[in-house]
């Protein structure tokens, strides 16, 4: 793990680690209520699709949280430099994490919102592989955070990719199911509101990859292609 | 923060010995018409050294010898035959701890411009202590105690006084060595204020220990360290990208 260290003052290290620590918490807090929310969602389990809605209010908590302990060190400390980037990188990836807070809850209220068919095993694998890989962007997102590593930020920015294919092929699957049976279009579209949530929640993930690379490399990478983005990671401009 | 394009002064591979000591190691660098630059960098990096060629203050220290090339406009300011009464009236110095004349207030102000020719008639004397006294920002309260002892106004005063006693002889340049260490923070406030309004039509170069002066006040900084420049860019790129991990660290508050 990437410390940050060798300010003067070691209580300005403290901090700034703390934030990082606090976001990371976040991060992982977050990642349960989306792992739970997947399971809720593939095994109909509505206790756990309530237990994922009223995980929010932690979220939310502990932004708010976060926030202020940014705040603080702005007004005290005056960050420059990685140090400046460090803040405002937490300060825009907690933004990030509470949004997919927000889509972890969307999920498990698909569960609870309809009394509807259940989709087929089929369906649910769909959901489930496409659920790991986004699970697995977020976790490698707080990882490169956490470890200041923009070559595995770059890495997550490249499975997005992946995880977009998957939401075009549910998208599809379920549209030819609707248009064939009027009766699934309630199912149908459920499944495509969770693999929507779930497309959305790897663009965040990749948000939370930019603000990294932003703080190790000090470049917005944001509006760039992905071979711009390596060249920044790899110091080729 | 845009800056002028317009080269005002050029420092080419400029060294300054003390005795032995070299305390500038071959330093270039371009000073940009109506730009604020700020010098930052740890206490004995050389940053009033520097500042004192471009003025060729300098002149003045025994043992200190000065190589290189600086220019000002185009010419060589340590020519010989260049006449350094002249070269100080263009290029005005405020120093850390405002220094008024055991004077009033207006003949700290006047002492310049009389010395220099640049008021024939009293009453155009009393112009330029005025108009001074105004961009300096000082007029207003000292308008009624013209004829008192500068040295009786306030830490901040003084050091706008001192700002107002530069500007009487129309220099192009000002050059200010930590110019607001001595001061509270409204006083502090002010005197950015008026480095803010005063290059629109003077080019001003500071050295200051307050790094976040240097971020709000200037256009350009430069980063000195042991003697040789680190760095110099753009503020903004400075205190949020700097290219140099030696720059870095004094920013940020480390041990390299
Ligand atoms: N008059 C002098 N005679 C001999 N050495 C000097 C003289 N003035 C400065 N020096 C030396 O030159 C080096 C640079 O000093 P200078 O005063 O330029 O540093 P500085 O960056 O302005 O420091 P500070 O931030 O403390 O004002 C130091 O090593 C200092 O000891
Ligand atoms: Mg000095």
């Amino acid at each position: 793990m990437n410390k940050i260290t060798g300010h003067y003052s070691h209580a300005y290290d403290d901090e700034l680690n703390e934030a990082v620590d606090r976001l990371i918490r976040m991060g992982a807090l977050v990642g349960e209520q989306l792992q739970d929310a997947i399971k809720a969602f593939i095994k109909g389990d509505r206790e756990l699709a309530s237990q994922v809605i009223q995980t929010d209010r932690k979220v939310n908590a502990q932004e708010i949280d976060i926030e202020e302990h940014c705040l603080d060190i702005i007004a005290r400390r005056q960050p420059t430099a990685i140090d400046l980037r460090l803040i405002v990188g937490v300060l825009k990836s907690i933004n990030d994490v509470e949004r997919i807070g927000d889509q972890a809850e969307h999920i498990a209220k698909q569960l609870l919102d309809e009394d509807c068919q259940r989709p087929t095993d089929a369906q649910l694998e769909d959901i489930d592989m496409m659920g790991d890989k986004v699970l697995n962007m977020l976790q490698q997102a707080l990882l490169s955070f956490q470890r200041m590593d923009p070559a595995l930020a770059l890495d997550v920015l490249k499975q997005d990719r992946l995880v977009d294919h998957d939401y075009g092929r549910i998208l599809r699957h379920n549209l030819t199911y609707m248009l064939e049976d009027t009766r699934q279009i309630t199912r149908g579209l459920h499944l495509i509101w969770v693999a929507r949530a779930l497309e959305r929640i790897g663009d965040h993930a990749q948000n939370i990859c930019e603000f990294s690379i932003f703080i190790t490399k000090g470049r917005n990478v944001s509006h760039l292609t992905e071979d711009e983005v390596d060249a920044v990671v790899h110091d080729k401009v | 923060m845009k800056t002028n394009s317009t080269l005002k002064m050029k420092a080419e591979n400029v060294r300054v010995f003390y005795g032995a000591n070299e305390a500038i190691k071959g330093i270039d660098m371009n000073v940009y018409q109506n730009e604020v630059l700020a010098f930052i960098g740890p206490s004995g990096c050389g940053k009033s050294t520097f500042l004192r060629c471009l003025n060729r203050m300098n002149d003045t220290i025994d043992q200190c010898r000065v190589t290189g090339l600086i220019e000002l406009d185009g010419q060589d300011m340590y020519d010989p035959r260049l006449d350094v009464v002249q070269l100080r009236a263009q290029i005005g110095m405020v120093f850390q701890k405002p220094n008024p004349f055991p004077k009033s207030i207006y003949d700290n102000i006047a002492y310049g411009p009389k010395l220099h020719g640049l008021a024939s008639k009293k009453s155009e004397l009393d112009d330029i202590v005025e108009s001074s006294l105004q961009k300096a920002g000082l007029w207003k309260e000292v308008k009624d105690r013209l004829d008192q002892p500068g040295t009786g106004l306030s830490g901040g005063q003084q050091q706008r006084l001192c700002i107002a006693r530069t500007i009487a002889v129309s220099p192009e340049v000002i050059l200010m060595d930590e110019p607001c260490s001595a001061l509270d923070p409204i006083a502090t406030s002010i005197i950015e204020e008026l480095i803010d309004e005063l290059k629109a039509n003077y080019t001003i170069v500071m050295v200051t220990h307050n790094m976040q002066q240097a971020a709000r006040v200037s256009d350009r900084t430069a980063f000195f360290h042991m003697g040789e420049m680190i760095e110099i860019g753009s503020t903004t790129e400075m205190f949020t990208k700097p290219n140099n991990k030696r720059t870095e660290d004094y920013i940020t508050g480390r041990y390299g």
